[in-house]
């Protein structure tokens, strides 16, 4: 693992812009620093909100690095300049950050990897929404399908995860009183992610995610005693095997069949069926889409395999058997196009030969209309 | 009359129809706290605060005996109504609160017990009054003193606490907030220092996990009460539901047993449900009564279906339950239409929701 100087990292999770993230972060960086810490604001959004800028009184703040993309000038984190600043508490906000393009690195996460590897400690703030798992039921909730998001193994390092809660009625006088966002802005933010019923839901996966955070640190941690031992053993036993295809449900499939991976602590495969004799069975944009959900797969730090095969679910069901598969998970098709239809075929040919596994059918949620 | 409703089952509260009107009734917010110490008496103090400022009329109820500085600091900008001296000891002065009328009143300690020989054994008690005599009431509590949790926090703590406030009253709630800013510690310490508030801290954790869960349930409720209101059909999963389908042939065990470790790990609610059948044979009624009995051992609901189509059943079931996982067994045969398979029919209409098939 990481060397025992890596720095601590603590996360700030709300389930909204302007439940107090940041203002709280603050304040804790304020309470370390009259400790005698040594304290730097890395990077931080102001957002014109007040009382937020009031706080940063008296905190040494790194400049931001100027970066150029086409024409415009762009500001993010000076990763370089903390590291040569090297204080032992940095403060970065919003984890999920995607850098401008011609940075160092493409997200926020990993510069603040960087700043932990020199063992510098990191305050981070983060909404439920930008995690990678919940992407679908976000989308369901909110009807906002959210591009910027953040792999759930990178919100696992963190060593601290607390809840950030307001309720949704304050959060919403919040926005009317004008101390979220310009009064143009509202509108607009009472439209999607600002409804009370969007808010309660978000609010409450956001608690259900923060305890779910908070056990998998205490099942990490091995001499934490826990009476779940014997589930434990039972639910690690578990192991998953994914179908890829170039269906757009797939990236939903990864998502759902790895957080329960995740839940279960069991360890999850993803593979994709290639089948050589059929020259033009698979179009390039299909391999295309093959390929790019693998490497999403990847990303969310599951094993991947490109299996060869003339009969596709037979070719999923020896690997199945080869690696002691205990549980697949396979997407319904989003239409039932023509070009589809192969696939629905493949899903009842899976069912009936694995008799000896649980299938799960991974379902897309639509959005709630009011 | 509305707090009635809110005990309701979200299943009892499809049927009501029921909008709010807050500012004629009562209103209660409670700030959930996780240990002492946690900043829940600052936190609501604070809101008083801010409310007056504001310009409406609070008052303090209850503080606790002792307080630190900075609530101090707080108390000294409100009007606080002193507890009251009875013969057997002192509580609040709900008389005296109800008499003065403010629009808000901020109890503190809602577990205390009351002495003996007063209208009301608890301090939750008391709140509950001025809620239903129409004053808002801002209160809080420490999850060691819920009813039903006292046992597991016990358990993690080892101490052991008289004073309780049952669940039902928590989920009456029109508003929770959950205080959850872990006790701040020095980041440089020494070793020794380091495992003892190791220790602390794995406690403080599942402590911390429970209050959460907790909190995100009776949220759960308050979604449930605004979709109701709202007349929003569809569930927003934001709460895991097992639905798990048996049948006199179906692997129960593997099936509750996998329903059960789930439920666990996503804290979802679990049921366990089967569709009335006509003519069953003897072995296989008591197949089903040996499956039921299991069932009946788990925390699980038990729901028994009716209908002529059992797929339509478990669906109209699951639909209305805003179910996300179903859990049903594989058909015996694998001869026979595929049409006319019941697994078959569930795969192409199981919409919405994942579906998961169980070995025989």
């Amino acid at each position: 693992m990481a060397n025992i100087n890596r720095g601590k990292l603590k996360l700030y999770m709300g389930y909204a812009a302007g439940v107090g993230k940041t203002y709280k972060m603050l304040e804790d960086a304020q309470a370390y620093k009259s400790q005698g810490i040594d304290v730097v604001i890395g990077y931080f959004e102001p957002h014109g909100r007040q009382t937020t800028i009031e706080k940063t009184e008296g905190l040494e703040t790194v400049p931001r690095a100027k970066v150029q993309y086409r024409g415009s000038l762009f500001e993010e984190m000076d990763t370089d300049a903390i590291l040569a600043r090297r204080p032992q508490l940095c403060l970065v906000d919003e984890f999920a950050h995607t850098n401008v393009p011609g940075c160092s690195r493409t997200k926020r996460w990993e510069d603040i990897e960087i700043l932990r590897n020199a063992g510098i400690d990191v305050l981070t703030t983060m909404n439920i929404q930008h995690l990678e798992s919940l992407n679908d039921q976000v989308w369901q909730i909110a009807g906002v399908r959210v591009r910027e998001t953040i792999p759930d193994w990178v919100v696992q390092q963190a060593d601290d995860v607390v809840i950030i809660d307001l309720t949704p009625r304050a959060l919403l006088n919040r926005l009317e009183r004008g101390v979220i966002y310009d009064r143009e802005k509202v509108e607009r933010a009472l439209q999607n992610f600002f409804r009370e019923s969007t808010l309660v839901a978000l609010r409450e996966l956001a608690l259900r995610e923060t305890a779910h955070e908070l056990e998998h640190r205490a099942i990490k941690d091995e001499a934490a005693v826990t009476p779940k031992s014997s589930d434990q053993k039972q639910a690690k036993d578990h192991r998953i095997l994914l179908l890829v295809t170039a269906d757009p449900n797939t990236a939903m499939l990864i998502r759902r069949a790895k957080r329960v991976a995740d839940f279960l602590g069991a360890e999850c495969f993803a593979a994709a069926i290639n089948n050589p004799g059929d020259l033009n069975g698979m179009t390039y944009q299909d391999r295309e889409a093959i390929e790019r959900h693998l490497n999403f797969a990847r990303n969310m730090r599951i094993e991947t395999r490109m299996l060869e095969g003339s009969d596709p679910a037979q070719t999923l069901m020896d690997f199945a058997h080869e690696n002691h598969i205990t549980q697949i998970f396979l997407a319904r098709t989003r239409k039932r196009s023509y070009s589809l239809f192969w696939q629905a075929g493949l899903l009842q040919k899976i069912v009936r030969l694995a008799r000896k596994m649980q299938v799960v059918i991974v379902s897309e949620h639509e959005p709630a209309t009011e | 009359m509305r707090r009635e409703i809110r005990r309701k089952t979200p299943d009892e509260l499809l049927h009501e129809i029921n909008p709010r009107n807050a500012d004629l009734e009562g209103f209660l917010k409670i700030f959930l706290g996780y240990a002492s110490g946690v900043g829940k008496s600052f936190r609501m103090l604070d809101e008083a605060r801010r409310r007056k400022e504001r310009g409406q009329d609070v008052i303090v109820g209850a503080v606790q005996p002792r307080v630190s500085p900075e609530v101090q600091r707080l108390l000294d900008k409100l009007e606080v109504m002193p507890l009251k001296t009875y013969s057997a000891g002192m509580a609040m002065d709900i008389e005296g609160i109800i008499r003065r009328r403010p629009a808000i009143c901020i109890i503190d300690g809602l577990a205390y017990k009351n002495p003996p020989g007063l209208r009301n054994p608890t301090r939750w008690q008391d709140a509950q009054e001025l809620v239903n005599a129409g004053i808002k009431v801002i209160g809080s509590v420490n999850i060691q003193y819920v009813e039903e949790l006292r046992q597991q926090v016990e358990d993690i703590t080892g101490k052991h606490v008289t004073e309780t406030v049952p669940l039902s009253f928590i989920k009456s709630a029109d508003e929770i907030e959950i205080v959850d800013a872990p006790p701040e510690e020095p980041i440089e310490r020494s070793p020794e220092q380091q495992t003892k508030i190791e220790t602390r801290q794995r406690q403080l954790s599942v402590l911390r996990e429970l209050a959460l869960i907790l909190a995100a349930d009776v949220v759960d409720y308050q979604l449930n009460d605004y979709l109701e209101r709202h007349g929003i059909r569809q569930s927003f999963g934001a709460q895991e539901r097992i639905l798990v389908c048996i049948t006199p042939r179906a692997n129960a065990r593997e099936m509750i047993e996998m329903a059960r470790i789930i439920a666990e790990r996503f804290h979802a609610e679990m049921t366990i449900a089967y569709v009335k059948q006509e003519g069953l044979s003897a072995d296989d009624q008591a197949a089903l009564e040996e499956k039921l009995a299991l069932a009946r051992s788990t925390v699980a609901q038990i729901e028994i279906l009716d209908g002529e189509d059992a797929v339509e059943a478990i669906l109209d079931y699951a639909n209305s339950h805003a179910v996300t996982q179903l859990f049903i067994g594989h058909t015996q045969s694998i001869r026979g239409w595929p049409w006319s398979d019941p697994v078959e029919k569930l795969i192409s209409r199981s919409h919405g929701m994942d579906l998961r098939i169980f070995p025989q």
